[in-house]
């Protein structure tokens, strides 16, 4: 769920009110104010969207977390979505080549699963 | 809320997902002024941005379509259109590609182009940038809230709210395309908070019908915290509070069956030693979404055992939805067209999941056929003055009784427990459906009774009607398919039932109806 914006590296530019998906954001005199974090679908997508990388939103969707800033802030969590995503490196190409290996790579944990299936199954006849 | 705007347009798109994405470039490319209106931004909401269509991608060599769409036909319990499969097939296969001057296509690894998948985020973003191009206008944070239908019965326009700016609007147009997605009743799906089932609400206001709304059983696995995409997840093992791994079958019914039996009992826990090895280095990579909740949480998800959560996916990776009554995308209401996950995509998945490919390649075709279709009649009817329009809406507008507040929370929390409890949608039977049903018949009168709200929050009470309405579909059509296809499963009537491969009709507000489709749209047209 959304939980800090750091006001000091936010550049005021507003872009995570317009983009957020569930209305989270309302703009502030400087930064913006997380309105309505009970709205928040921890989608990531305020992350992507800060050229700043001053959101963090935290890992459980079904609640509010209490988090310290300062240990944020040195956790090398900000920013990152942003980098992974290649949308910090705009001119640079191939950020989507590994992305056909997806399928491939889906189908064979399924297949494990499948076989792992098979051989318990056997196995208890 | 302040006063309205008013505006009118050839073809209004309601939705701003890949279906609303791909309508708005198909209507705006032929000269149709084009407004889409989405109640988040487009880009960043509806189920497809924070997923990875993977779409179905068939080459156009005929022997191989015809296996493939044979083979579906069966695989989806004989509910399926075999030529409504060839056309998203051959509109996906040369669609997709156009989007190359604004999505920078991965390598496919042999020199060549990967088109078939596409990541959310940069998808939306790119559709986005070619609907304006192709000079559609969208508008943000706009949610519908009801149509406008003239005196013949056809559709209009549509009203509803601007929440940034605090502004309701209305706009007329003779043209209206309802691409809002599925339903998941806000289980927490990934994407899907704002899916919750508006489109289905409105149409059936305007006397739009619904099919399919049975095969809403479906499931996505995840850690208990987050909803995730599920790639690093297909070869897990489970294990139950004692450490006991859970023998399940890999997929399927049974599947979430064993998984939600034990998950009744209590936690369940996941491990990923058995994961392809190639995946954990570049897992950040393909899905950088996916790593966050549990690198966050000082997890290391492929070496730890941690506990899950099956997230329910509603009619998202089920497939019920509006009716579709020809081949241009048109429901049972003139002027209201339906396209992706807002239509039902039995045409092409049957009664099972069209979830991995079939899914966005329905999505895709729909948004274009439906676009090109809606602005065929805009610009035909543009000349003509707009007629009186009534505002269709019903419930939480007009209440019958003494006006109450009315506890979203506690209806939203109820509709979730009834629709993804494990109890009730893993082990359907008359007993439990009636009971279902009953209760929701109770928030559907409760709402409609003393219901009342206005600009922002008439857009929230309206999700919840709407999320009601969904869910007293699905139930009502489950009650009335006595038998197990597909994804629907009844445990007091399991096997197909011989005479069942007819679609289910359903719909109604206060009354509701369920009706076997007699006969396909192609036969009543002769
Ligand atoms: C995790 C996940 C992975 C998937 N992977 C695949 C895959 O690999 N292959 C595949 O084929 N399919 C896949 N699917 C399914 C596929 O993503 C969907 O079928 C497709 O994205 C649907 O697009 P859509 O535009 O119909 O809906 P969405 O993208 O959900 O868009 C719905 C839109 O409607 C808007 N809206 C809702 N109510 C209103 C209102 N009242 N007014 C205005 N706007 C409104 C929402 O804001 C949203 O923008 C996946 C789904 C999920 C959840
Ligand atoms: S997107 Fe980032 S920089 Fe812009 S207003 Fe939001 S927090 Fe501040
Ligand atoms: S995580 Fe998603 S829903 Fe939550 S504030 Fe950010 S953009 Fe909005």
């Amino acid at each position: 769920m959304i939980a800090h914006i750091f006001d000091d590296l936010c550049n005021g530019c507003n872009s995570c009110v317009t983009i957020c998906p569930t209305h989270v954001f309302d703009a502030g005199n400087s930064a913006p104010v997380i309105a309505r974090p009970d709205q928040c679908q921890t989608c990531y997508m305020c992350e992507l969207y800060c050229v700043s990388d001053a959101i963090y939103v935290g890992p459980d969707s079904h609640a509010a977390e209490i988090i310290d800033p300062e240990t944020i802030r040195a956790s090398g969590h900000l920013g990152r979505v942003r980098h992974d995503h290649g949308w910090d490196r705009p001119d640079e190409a191939g950020h989507l080549d590994h992305y056909r290996l997806l399928g491939p790579l889906l189908q064979e944990g399924g297949e494990t699963a499948a076989q792992r299936y098979r051989a318990l199954a056997t196995s208890r006849e | 809320m302040s006063d309205g705007v008013t505006v009118r347009a050839d073809v209004l798109i309601i939705g701003g997902g890949m279906a609303a994405a791909w309508a708005a470039i198909a209507a705006a490319k032929t000269g149709a002024s084009t407004i889409l209106v989405d109640k988040g931004y487009v880009g960043t909401s509806g189920v497809t941005a924070t997923a990875g269509p993977n779409h179905w991608w068939v080459p156009p060599d005929p022997v191989r379509r015809r296996e493939i769409i044979e083979r579906k036909w069966a695989d989806g319990f004989e509910l399926g259109d075999p030529a409504w499969m060839e056309r998203i097939i051959d509109i996906t296969w040369r669609t997709l590609p156009d989007l190359a001057r604004y999505y920078p296509f991965g390598s496919d690894g042999r020199g060549g182009t990967y088109y078939s998948g596409v990541r959310g985020a940069e998808y939306m973003r790119a559709l986005r940038t070619y609907a304006v191009a192709a000079g559609a206008r969208i508008l943000d944070h706009h949610p519908a809230t009801q149509l406008l239908v003239d005196q013949d019965g056809a559709v209009a326009g549509a009203c509803g709210h601007a929440r940034l700016t605090g502004q309701d609007w209305k706009i007329h147009a003779p043209a209206v395309i309802m691409a809002t997605g599925g339903c998941a009743f806000r289980s927490g799906l990934i994407g899907s908070h704002g899916n919750s089932g508006d489109g289905y609400l409105l149409a059936a206001e305007a006397g739009a019908e619904l099919s399919g709304m049975e095969f809403s059983i479906q499931y996505t696995v995840s850690p208990a915290w987050a909803s995730t995409r599920t790639l690093p997840y297909g070869a897990a093992r489970y294990y139950d509070a004692r450490g006991v791994e859970i023998i399940q079958p890999p997929r399927g019914h049974a599947h979430y069956q064993a998984l939600g039996a034990a998950l009744l009992e209590g936690p369940v826990y996941a491990d990923l030693i058995d994961a392809p090895v190639e995946l954990p280095p570049i897992l950040h990579d393909i899905q950088p979404f996916t790593p966050p909740p549990f690198v966050r949480k000082g997890i290391d998800m492929f070496k730890q055992r941690w506990p899950i959560k099956l997230f329910g996916e509603g009619t998202i990776r089920g497939n019920g939805g509006l009716r579709i009554v020809d081949d241009m995308c048109g429901t049972s209401v003139t002027g209201l067209y339906a396209a992706g996950d807002a239509a039902t995509r039995e045409l092409v998945t049957g009664a099972i999941s069209g979830g991995g490919a079939v899914n966005s390649a329905w999505a895709l075709s729909s948004g274009q056929i439906a676009g090109a279709a809606a602005a065929r009649r805009g610009l035909a009817l543009r000349g003509e003055a707009a007629g009186k329009a009534r505002m269709a809406g019903t419930v939480a507008m007009h209440p019958r009784l003494t006006e109450q507040p009315i506890d979203r929370k506690a209806i939203e929390a109820d509709v979730d427990h009834h629709m993804n409890g494990y109890q009730h949608a893993l082990w359907r039977s008359e007993g439990q459906l009636t009971q279902s049903l009953a209760l929701l018949d109770a928030h559907w009168r409760m709402i409609g009774d003393h219901g009342r709200a206005q600009g922002l929050a008439l857009v929230g009470l309206r999700e919840t009607a709407a999320m009601v309405a969904t869910a007293r579909w699905c139930t009502a059509a489950a009650l009335a398919r006595k038998e197990s296809r597909g994804v629907h499963v009844r445990v007091d009537a399991p096997g197909l039932d011989p005479g069942g491969n007819v679609r289910l009709l359903t719909g109604g507000l206060d009354q509701l109806w369920t009706r076997p489709e007699s006969r396909s749209y192609a036969e009543a047209a002769e």
